[in-house]
C-alpha cells in the first residue's frame, strides 16, 4: 500500500475534484466558483496522465491533458470579463444576488 | 518507501492541504495564494508520472496567466478599502455531507478496483513526441484549438471594455 501506484494519483484526483465542487458550490464570490472549476479541471488532467503513464495508450492522454489546459485558458478569460460586467451592473459579483439579466 | 514515494506524498500532501485550503479560507486574496501551492503540486505530480513538458505548461499557463488573472478578477471587483477581502458561503454543511459521501463512494471505487497496470519502464522526455503528434495526427484538434484561443481572447477584451 505505501508504494507508489495507479491508485494514489486516482485517489488524490477524487480529493481534489470533491474540494473543486465543493468550491462551486458554496462560495458566493464568482471569481472563488472560478477557483472551483480550476481544481476540478487539475483533477481531470491529473487522471489523463495517470492513466497515459500506467496504461497503454501511448501519450494521447498527455495531449489531452494540454488540450484541457488551453480551454482552461481560455475559459478563465471569458469567465472573468462576464464577471466583471456583472460588477458594473449591480456592483457586486455574489452569485446568489444575481437573478436578473439586465438592469 | 523510495524516494519516489517520499517526494509523492510531500507532494500529495501540499496539494490536497493547499487545495482544502483554497476552497475554506474566508480571504479571497489567501485563495488565490493557496491556489498557487496547489498548481505546483499538480505540476510536481506530473514530473513524477514522467509528463515533463505537461508539468512545465501547467506552470507557465497557470501560475503565470490563469491565476494572475484570477488575481486581477479580485482586485477589479471589489471596493480595496485593505487587504481583507472576504466572502461567504452558502449551504456548506449540507454540501459537506453530500461530497463526503460522494468522496468516500468514487474512493471506494478506485481502491476496489482491479485496475490493469502496465510495468512502467524508466521515463523518457516527451516533448519530442508531443510535438510530433501536435503536427500529425492532432494537427487540425491544434489549429482549431489557436482559433478558439483567438476567438475568447477577442471576446473577453470586447465584453470587458463595454
Amino acid at each position: 500500500m505505501l508504494n507508489v501506484g495507479l491508485t494514489h494519483f486516482l485517489v488524490i484526483s477524487v480529493a481534489l475534484f470533491s474540494l473543486g465542487i465543493y468550491g462551486v458550490i458554496t462560495r458566493k464570490n464568482a471569481v472563488m466558483v472560478l477557483m472551483g472549476i480550476e481544481l476540478i479541471l487539475n483533477s481531470a488532467n491529473i487522471n489523463f496522465i495517470a492513466f497515459a503513464r500506467y496504461g497503454n495508450f501511448g501519450l494521447q492522454g498527455q495531449i489531452m491533458a494540454l488540450f484541457v489546459i488551453v480551454l482552461a485558458a481560455a475559459e478563465a478569460a471569458i469567465a472573468l470579463a462576464i464577471v466583471i460586467n456583472i460588477y458594473k451592473t449591480i456592483s457586486n459579483i455574489n452569485v446568489d444576488e444575481m437573478d436578473t439579466l439586465r438592469d | 518507501m523510495t524516494t519516489y514515494d517520499i517526494i509523492f506524498y510531500l507532494f500529495a500532501i501540499v496539494t490536497v492541504v493547499s487545495a482544502f485550503l483554497v476552497v475554506t479560507n474566508r480571504n479571497i486574496v489567501h485563495s488565490a495564494f493557496f491556489l498557487l501551492f496547489t498548481l505546483f503540486g499538480v505540476a510536481g505530480l506530473y514530473v513524477l508520472l514522467a509528463a515533463d513538458f505537461v508539468a512545465i505548461v501547467q506552470l507557465i499557463v497557470y501560475v503565470g496567466g490563469i491565476l494572475i488573472l484570477l488575481l486581477f478578477g479580485v482586485m477589479l471587483t471589489n471596493k480595496i478599502t485593505n487587504v481583507e477581502i472576504k466572502t461567504g458561503t452558502i449551504h456548506a454543511l449540507p454540501a459537506s455531507i453530500v461530497l463526503g459521501l460522494f468522496a468516500g463512494a468514487i474512493g471506494a471505487i478506485v481502491l476496489n478496483t482491479n485496475w490493469k497496470v502496465l510495468n512502467i519502464s524508466g521515463s523518457e522526455p516527451t516533448t519530442a513526441a508531443l510535438g510530433n503528434m501536435l503536427i500529425n495526427e492532432y494537427a487540425l484538434i491544434f489549429e482549431l484549438l489557436g482559433i478558439l484561443l483567438l476567438i475568447a481572447l477577442i471576446g473577453a477584451a470586447s465584453m470587458a471594455r463595454r
